[in-house]
């Protein structure tokens, strides 16, 4: 890989998507009592495009995720929610807009069944005033069909999510960000905890959200699994972007020594 | 779509079988089935209406306390002041209406808003400072144990305090909260009613509304609940609030029932609702339990303790019959969990 083939990240997103990107950062960066955790990241994410995010510990991709999430907020550059600046103060508000973050530890409720958790706090119910009750039914029903468009293999209720195996849990996590109307999807290192097995039903779950125009964020230390499932690459390190890639561009090895930062080549 | 031509195992329908094995009440219901038919071999007093209206007595006030503590223990936490609470609130009531000479149902709303006031307490110390609740409401139980006492001490001079009847709105009270009522020739307690509508309201809360749902997120793992936006924090505090109001409601009927209130009601009752509601199914460590399954658990204790003198044996045993039910619950309930999982991965 030479130079000239190192793209700037605006030559990435115009190459890459159509039109207004849904989400962008701008030359974000945020620093924490004169310590840089990120500084320069520019990146786009497009509907029905996955965009990879990697780098070594401490290259500032957990402090992007939770800028795009809206846990934290930069002070540099800015942020743009279908091309209109926005400033995403809160996780609610980002989710708000279509924003959702999978972390690793996934969050479910492990005492309820699959669809008790994607309905958490968003239950569907009927009635009037105090004497409102859940629609257990619809809510079956509706996160059976839910399962079953994106061929999520999960017990829909009778089954607590604890009895679940990773690959499940990791399916119940995403389908509960996809029932908010998700349309940006974080996922944060979404196989680390799985076996092969596992991880190959999740890495097929990630191709077909983006079949379905999701946009993705995907967190990865797995060279193999960004190049299988990403269209675009974003590398960090120490804090700095040091690019966004095209994936028909990379081999494994120039990821690799992007991510090192092997300049010598 | 490409559906597997063999449908995964794990997304097949739940046996019928295995949902019913995993239900936390079934436990209790085998045992109080069991205590039922061992004392009607034993004593046909005991199986008689009369007999029966008997037994529901004690299991009406204590079912109340066990559904609410379930409740309070299915969202993660204990109260260990919710005894001594139905002591202090029978005491308010009583002092209130015959040393300040307040309307008895002015009297009974005070007390709860006394009880309210304690719940909130608990709830907030507990949510606010991250403290077990077994150490903040042993505080609390504490507090209260030593104000019961003191108060009624300082007042009227005794630990005994009487003369409700006849004070005004003593009647009315008294037909709503301590009255019985007439079934076929029986006189039932109105209390078993208070009971079996709480068990009713509770199940209904806890299986069909939100905020049932997040009484199981926030005991199962309230990070968890709070990352989806589940209020945790009103969450707990409304559950240790339900616990007094029900506290205060069998600290009411006791009051009313007996026309006095002794200052050192209630005291090591606590215990007895928490074994009520894991004989019922509860789990200690909170998201898992049933209100069906705490009354069924109140009504294991209410048969025993009758059906004990029913036999004609000495009531000192009740204890120990009590203690072999709670090992003999526990172990069950884990068992049939163990199996029922086990079912499924094989």
């Amino acid at each position: 890989m030479t130079d000239a083939s190192l793209r700037t990240p605006d030559a990435a997103a115009d190459s890459g998507g159509d039109g207004t990107p849904l989400l962008e950062l701008v030359d974000v960066g945020k620093h924490f009592a004169g310590i840089t955790a990120i500084t320069g990241a520019s990146l786009a994410l497009y509907p029905g495009r996955v965009m990879g995010l990697v780098g070594n510990n401490g290259a500032g991709k957990s402090t992007l995720v939770r800028i795009v999430s809206g846990v934290q907020q930069p002070d540099e550059g800015h942020v743009a929610w279908q091309g209109e600046p926005v400033r995403l103060r809160n996780p609610r508000q980002a989710r708000g807009l279509g924003i959702d973050t999978v972390y690793q530890e996934l969050a479910l409720a492990d005492d309820l069944d699959a669809t008790a958790n994607i309905f958490l706090n968003r239950e569907i119910s009927r009635g009037w005033g105090p004497f409102r009750v859940t629609s257990s039914k619809r809510m079956r029903r509706e996160a059976a069909a839910l399962f079953e468009k994106f061929a999520i293999q999960v017990p829909a209720s009778g089954t607590e999510v604890r009895q679940m195996s990773g690959g499940q849990r990791q399916g119940v996590a995403i389908a509960r960000a996809l029932l908010g109307g998700s349309k940006v999807l974080l996922l944060d290192e979404p196989t680390a905890a799985l076996g092969v097995e596992e991880s190959g039903h999740v890495e097929d779950l990630v191709l077909r959200l983006r079949d379905h125009g999701v946009a993705i964020l995907l967190v990865s230390h797995s060279v193999d699994q960004l190049l299988k499932l990403c269209d675009d690459l974003c590398v960090l390190r120490r804090g700095r972007m040091v690019g966004v890639y095209s994936r028909r561009d990379l081999t494994g090895s120039d990821v690799v020594s992007l991510i090192v930062g092997a300049d010598a080549s | 779509m490409s559906a597997p031509a063999v449908p995964d195992e794990r997304v097949a329908a739940v046996s019928p079988v295995r949902r019913l094995l995993v239900r936390p009440e079934l436990g209790a219901l085998i045992g109080a089935v069991v205590v039922f038919v061992f004392f009607a071999l034993l004593s046909s007093t005991f199986r008689s209406a009369d007999g029966v209206a008997n037994w529901l007595d004690p299991a009406s006030t204590l079912g109340i306390m066990a559904v609410a503590v379930a409740l309070l223990m299915i969202g993660g936490e204990f109260d260990l002041s919710a005894g001594v609470l139905t002591g202090t609130t029978g005491l308010a009531v009583t002092i209130l209406a015959t040393r300040f000479g307040l309307n008895v149902w002015l009297a009974v709303l005070l007390s709860l808003v006394l009880a309210l006031a304690v719940g909130l307490a608990n709830g907030y110390v507990v949510t606010r400072t991250k403290l077990p609740s077994f150490i903040v409401t042993l505080g609390m139980f504490l507090v209260l144990q030593g104000l019961n006492l003191g108060v009624t001490k300082l007042l009227t001079g005794n630990v005994l305090v009487g003369g409700l009847v006849g004070r005004s709105g003593f009647d009315s009270a008294h037909l709503v909260f301590a009255s019985s009522v007439v079934l076929g020739g029986t006189y039932f307690k109105v209390s078993i009613v208070w009971w079996l509508v709480l068990t009713v309201l509770a199940t209904l809360v806890l299986l069909r509304t939100r905020f049932g749902n997040w009484v199981f997120a926030v005991g199962g793992d309230a990070n968890a609940a709070r990352k989806v936006g589940v209020p945790a924090t009103r969450t707990s505090m409304a559950l240790f609030a339900t616990t007094a109001t029900a506290a205060w409601l069998v600290g009411t009927i006791t009051a009313l029932r007996n026309t006095s209130a002794q200052a050192d009601a209630g005291v090591g009752d606590e215990l007895t609702f928490i074994v009520a509601a894991v004989i019922g199914g509860c789990l200690l460590t909170g998201g898992f339990g049933s209100a069906v399954g705490a009354s069924l658990g109140a009504l294991i204790f209410g048969m025993t303790s009758v059906g004990i003198v029913y036999a004609g044996w000495d009531a000192d045993w009740y204890k120990l019959f009590l203690g072999a039910m709670l090992l003999l619950a526990v172990f069950a309930n884990q068992f049939v969990r163990r199996y029922a999982e086990r079912r499924r991965r094989s």
